[in-house]
């Protein structure tokens, strides 16, 4: 009876467990955010994560969006010989970019290399009692740590978005015109006539989504990390795991919302 | 008068803590003593609330630790972690001066400056250091920012975990006189945590001893020779024979 019953016992402990993580980083972010909107505010910590994530960020997303833009273009040429729809290429650039690739890619990004270097931050400022030492001296981690970061990348991943779309169209229109043979002017045209607000409505608001959820993802880890380097490693590892998966399914669930509209 | 009465503390399996009292007067200085691992630094945490015991008591004047306005009763205290806990983003003034930039009635950061500074002198550490960052610096001078950081401002009550430990002997000279100073001049409660006997005679108005989760011996410094107690006399004496085993 008992081997019957196992794998739904360890099913149950896996869907509460899962059901209590998401409980859990649900009242952190609530915690977070509401720390967001009370004073003090910490000016200087604020400044230092938008440079961080933001400033720091650009040329990651500036890469990325290049080489995907023009491989875009080529696919999308290739692809769209097949039934001579060859001159698609501007307008499919601009809607792929603006509202998926832009968000996604850069939202990946900022996984890597924020959502890790908050999470590795913070837990090893826990496990060397950097936190304990900041509780004594009567401020509020979650206010000095958490709060400057997730509304840096509130505010700026967006932003770092926006760059990404404009650099990825660029790159589509840099391999068209250089080598596919389309007009640069024409395609310009095309791209600008193509795009809708709702495009880049959508497109913002999904880095704004993306950025909270990579640095809340850093700074929960962080601050729940076990003891030590393994403790510190771990944080790491789980911060970027949960940021890049909660990124991909916040776009579906967000393309969905904005396909219904 | 800090009072604490069956307090206990276990993680998973590992009963640290297995019913503390004790009684720390207010201005004196209470020096524990007990083996590695026995639960020193866990029993500082717990008064101060970064650890949650699970089961007893601890007031502070006769006030309930866990009912306090949080804020309010950490701006009492001072604490020296055994690390040292420095924050390695700021530099070492930053560090001395941080409560003083913080709050509402924070001071300009030119006079939290200066402080830092007086401080710093006063553990025996020149002006220079302020502007390095704690990576920067030695163990030994790491711990004394952290101890120029708890007594920055001016706090009632201030724990100290080994304050002495990675000194050489005459900068702990240096260091127990500041505690016994700080003690008798301002009328500061004091709890340190310290292996070193030195220390123990220099500091303690009273001593007790943790052993097994418990408070084995208290008493005042004076008696520590006389106390009866195995398990202080195995300590005082550094034996590998008597009642503590050496394989903890
Ligand atoms: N956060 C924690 N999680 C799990 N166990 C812990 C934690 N903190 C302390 N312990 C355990 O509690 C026990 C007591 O630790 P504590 O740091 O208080 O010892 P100590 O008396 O200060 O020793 P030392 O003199 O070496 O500093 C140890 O066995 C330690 O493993
Ligand atoms: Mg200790």
């Amino acid at each position: 009876m008992s081997s019957l019953t196992a794998p739904l016992g360890a099913l149950g402990r896996a869907s509460l467990g899962g059901l209590g993580f998401v409980g859990r980083v649900t009242l952190f972010a609530l915690a977070a955010l509401s720390h967001v909107l009370r004073p003090p505010f910490y000016a200087r910590e604020f400044g230092q994560a938008l440079v961080n994530i933001g400033w720091l960020s650009l040329p990651v997303v500036g890469l990325t969006a290049i080489f995907t833009g023009g491989a875009l273009a080529l696919q999308i040429y290739a692809g769209g010989a097949r039934f001579n729809a060859e001159a698609v290429v501007p307008q499919i650039v601009a809607v792929g970019m603006v509202r998926e690739l832009g968000p996604v890619l850069v939202g990946l990004m900022i996984a890597a290399r924020v959502t890790s270097s908050i999470a590795a931050e913070i837990a090893t400022m826990k496990v060397t009692e950097q936190i304990d030492a900041l509780v004594t001296l009567s401020t509020d981690p979650l206010k000095y740590l958490v709060a400057p970061r997730v509304l840096a990348a509130l505010l700026v991943v967006p932003v770092l978005v926006a760059v990404g779309d404009l650099i990825g169209i660029f790159g589509g229109y840099a391999l068209a015109t250089g080598s596919l043979g389309f007009n640069a002017a024409a395609y310009l045209n095309n791209t600008i006539n193509f795009l809708e607000a709702t495009d880049i409505i959508s497109s913002l608001v999904k880095g704004c989504a993306f950025g909270g959820l990579a640095a809340l993802m850093g700074c929960y880890f962080g601050m729940h990390s076990g003891r030590g380097a393994q403790g510190v490693g771990r944080a790491t590892k789980y911060a970027v795991e949960a940021a890049a998966v909660l990124i991909l399914a916040a776009n579906f669930l967000l393309t969905g919302v904005f396909f219904s509209l | 008068m800090i009072r604490l009465r069956s307090v206990c503390k276990s993680f998973d399996d590992n009963h640290v803590l297995r019913g503390v009292d004790l009684d720390i007067p207010q201005g004196t200085s209470m020096v524990i003593i007990g083996g590695s691992g026995t639960g020193k630094s866990v029993l500082l945490k717990c008064i101060l609330g970064l650890v949650t015991p699970d089961a007893g008591q601890i007031t502070l004047d006769d006030e309930d630790v866990t009912r306090t306005e949080r804020d309010a009763f950490l701006a009492r205290f001072g604490m020296l972690f055994q690390g040292a806990a420095l924050f390695d983003s700021l530099p070492v003034w930053q560090n001395v001066a941080f409560r003083l930039l913080q709050g509402r009635d924070r001071m300009p950061a030119e006079a939290a400056r200066d402080r830092a500074i007086e401080k710093l002198r006063r553990v025996g550490l020149k002006s220079e250091v302020a502007d390095l960052f704690p990576a920067e610096l030695s163990g030994g001078m790491q711990k004394r920012v952290g101890l120029a950081r708890a007594i920055a401002a001016e706090p009632e009550i201030i724990f100290f975990d080994e304050p002495t430990t990675g000194l050489d002997p005459i900068m702990a000279g240096v260091i127990n006189d500041l505690i016994r100073e700080i003690v008798t001049e301002m009328g500061v409660t004091a709890m340190t945590i310290t292996h070193d006997m030195t220390s123990v005679r220099a500091i303690a108005d009273n001593v007790a001893m943790l052993h097994d989760g418990v408070i084995k011996w208290t008493g005042p410094a004076s008696e520590l020779d006389r106390s009866g107690d195995a398990h202080v006399r195995q300590f005082i004496t550094g034996s590998a024979e008597g009642p503590i085993e050496a394989v903890r």
